[in-house]
């Protein structure tokens, strides 16, 4: 029983950082009706840059979060004029080369800048054991944080104008630019939130696990998932659907192979989107 | 009388000359590929270290000599991001474009298993190395030669030391999904049923894998107090990283690979008491037939680049002296020669003991060497790697917690 305690533990803990992963792609689906096929680089973009500040420079690695954060904003709203901002409105096949080929260009030089060799950023907090088993502190305090961004998120989202602006221009871009919000800046900011939500998941991803340049396509995969579960474009459904997806894969590996949980993923995926296309928690909808 | 003085001074000047002109060297061509990018990056260039210094001594010395020619060892090397699709590619190309006379496997099984096929169809002789599965020599092969022991060697040594330490230890077996971590854990496995040791666990994880977490999780569940098994390095290294974050409290840890190599000691507190089946370790006391000994290979390998050989690094530079030593015993670059020679083989390098199987079922493998287990000790507040058994060979006590 505590085994299975502790792998549920484990995977809701986990399956917050995947929600705030997920939570950045699906808000770009829902405001923009673009798929970010570069979100897994931009995910490894993260965590280098949490490398880089920490091991290069020698910040502590929560203290540096704020500046992560910052990066990725800017990094997403100069991504959003250079490869995006002429694709809005066209064809979905337009959106989904342009932000591919931003996801080439990307690995490509990660690639040539840090090879595919592992890094690591070194961290260390305490942890908490119970009946033999060990909550590492690093994993404890990336699902408080994942829930803090997420929170933050939902106040600007829900909050401020400005979240109102990103709503109104989410339901109807057309009829909020005659309102008067100037819906391109609006767009932009919001890739640019976007971006910086799966700049902190690979931030904090990168507190728990070593990453090569090559280690997005996982992560982006798993976003996928977890965005359907959640509902396209619903950033609260979109948590929610991290966290089941970590509940499912922790009450899953003790009874089975956990080379077995990519299967188990997917045949969810493939459930959710026959039984339940507007996702499983789309109640929780912006 | 002026001009046949001449002449004598000219004829005398060539007849001096000569002996430098014949010794103008011929380029013996040696074709490999490293995984400069890709998992297995950090084994493979260990093992390329050891090709370049075997090259780089063989070459200043004046190359192999073969007849009134000395030949230069060139080699000639890509990467192949330790994919598969890459090896092919490539070996196709290093014989079929750049004239390899001889080829050097890549590191790893299941990349030399993909260019052993290439090798064979094109009838090319491959010194193979960082590449211990068996199973890539019962295909038939005329012209492979493993410097490694094979797979099925390499978790005996240190199922001997728990039957001995502590026979009824519950084990978990948790291993690499990829040809050698199986081929080493199943054979393993085999050994510790007929020994009737208890296994409790028993899994295979991809190697991809950075969240061991789940696993460790069952193996703290199966209450073992044994974990043997890994891969490489990037997936080992991880493990033992998030065994010792998550106190998984086992009394005992073989992994494969990752150990050997000098870096895994940055992990500090994470790699103490962790023990590695190793091909060699600079301690060992070898009598060489040919060539250096283990501790003046060390030295030299030290000298060039600033850290201790691994065994991927030996092996390196094993397979260079071996096929240098098979070069001029048969007094030919010819292939078929030189095979001749080293299936004849029975030699002591600062490698150990090599020696060929040649019957036709499993042709190639390395039936001579053995292994060692070494483990990392924590010493007056640093990390050593010593040797613990066999204990003939051994420069410590083993630690079991």
């Amino acid at each position: 029983m505590a085994g299975l305690l502790a792998s549920v533990v484990d995977g809701v803990l986990i399956g917050a950082v995947y929600g705030l992963a997920a939570m950045g792609l699906t808000l770009i689906w829902g405001v923009m009706n673009v798929i970010n096929l570069s979100h897994g680089a931009i995910i490894v973009l993260g965590m280098f840059a949490l490398y880089y500040l920490s091991s290069v420079l020698g910040l502590n690695p929560y203290a540096a979060s704020p500046i992560v954060i910052v990066i990725g904003f800017v990094a997403g709203v100069l991504l959003y004029w250079i490869a995006v901002h002429r694709v809005i409105g066209r064809p979905h096949l337009m959106s989904l080369l342009s932000t591919f080929a931003v996801n080439m260009v990307l690995i490509g030089l990660g690639t040539a800048l840090w090879s595919t060799s592992p890094y690591n950023v070194s961290v260390s907090l305490p942890s908490v054991s119970w009946e033999g088993y060990t909550y590492t502190g690093t994993h404890i305090m990336a699902a408080i944080i994942a829930a803090v961004i997420a929170g933050l998120l939902y106040l600007l989202l829900y909050r401020t104008r400005i979240g109102k602006a990103i709503r109104a221009v989410a339901a109807n871009r057309a009829a909020a630019e005659l309102s008067g919000i100037p819906t391109t800046q609006i767009l932009a900011l919001s890739f640019g939130l976007g971006v910086t939500l799966a700049f902190a998941s690979g931030m904090l991803i990168a507190t728990l696990f070593p990453f090569t340049i090559l280690s997005g396509g996982a992560y982006q995969l798993k976003s996928f998932v977890v965005t359907v579960l959640g509902g396209l474009g619903n950033p609260g459904g979109a948590l929610l659907g991290g966290i089941f997806l970590g509940l499912i894969e922790g009450m899953a590996t003790p009874f089975m192979p956990v080379s077995w949980m990519p299967m188990i993923e997917f045949t969810l995926f493939v459930i959710v989107l026959i039984a339940f296309p507007r996702g499983i928690f789309s109640f929780s909808g912006t | 009388m002026q001009l046949s003085r001449l002449c004598l001074v000219a004829a005398a000047t060539v007849a001096l000359a000569s002996p430098a002109l014949a010794a103008d060297n011929d380029t013996l061509n040696i074709g490999f590929t490293v995984s400069q990018t890709g998992k297995l990056n950090t084994d493979s260039v260990a093992q390329m270290r050891g090709f370049d210094l075997w090259r780089d001594e063989v070459n200043a010395k004046g190359g192999i000599k073969v007849d009134d020619k000395n030949y230069t060892i060139k080699f000639v090397s890509y990467d192949d991001e330790s994919q598969n699709g890459r090896v092919q590619q490539l070996y196709t190309r290093l014989i079929a474009q750049d004239n390899a006379q001889f080829l050097f496997s890549p590191y790893s099984s299941g990349l030399t298993a993909t260019a052993a096929i290439i090798s064979e169809q094109y009838g090319k002789v491959m010194l193979t190395t960082g590449a211990a599965e068996g199973k890539t020599y019962e295909l038939g092969n005329k012209n492979l030669f493993q410097v490694y022991s094979p797979a099925s060697e390499y978790l005996s040594g240190a199922l001997r030391v728990l039957k001995e330490k502590d026979p009824t230890a519950k084990i978990a077996f948790v291993y690499e999904d990829d040809p050698f971590s199986k081929a080493v854990a199943h054979a393993a496995l085999d050994l510790a049923a007929k020994e009737h040791m208890t296994i409790v666990l028993d899994e295979a994880y991809s190697g991809s894998t950075t969240d061991f977490g789940p696993i460790i999780n069952k193996i703290i569940a199966s209450k073992a107090v044994v974990l043997l098994g890994g891969g490489h390095y990037a997936d080992g290294s991880t493990l033992a990283r998030q065994l010792y974050d998550q106190k998984a409290n086992l009394k005992w840890v073989t992994l494969l690979v990752a150990p050997d190599s000098p870096k895994f000691a940055e992990l500090g507190a994470a790699a103490t008491d962790i023990s590695v089946p190793s091909q060699w370790e600079p301690q060992v006391t070898f009598r060489p037939d040919f060539g250096p000994t283990a501790q003046e290979f060390s030295k030299a390998f030290n000298a060039k680049y600033g850290v201790d050989p691994g065994y991927h690094a030996a092996g390196g530079y094993a397979a260079g002296l071996i096929l240098q030593r098979a070069i001029e015993q048969a007094n030919s670059i010819d292939p078929a020669k030189v095979a001749a020679e080293l299936n004849k083989m029975d030699v002591t390098t600062m490698f150990g003991r090599t020696k060929f199987a040649t019957d036709a079922k499993q042709h190639g493998l390395q039936i001579g060497h053995d292994m060692v287990l070494a483990q990392w000790q924590m010493k007056d507040g640093k990390l050593t790697k010593e040797v613990i058994w066999p204990a003939a060979a051994k420069t410590a006590d083993i630690v079991m917690n």
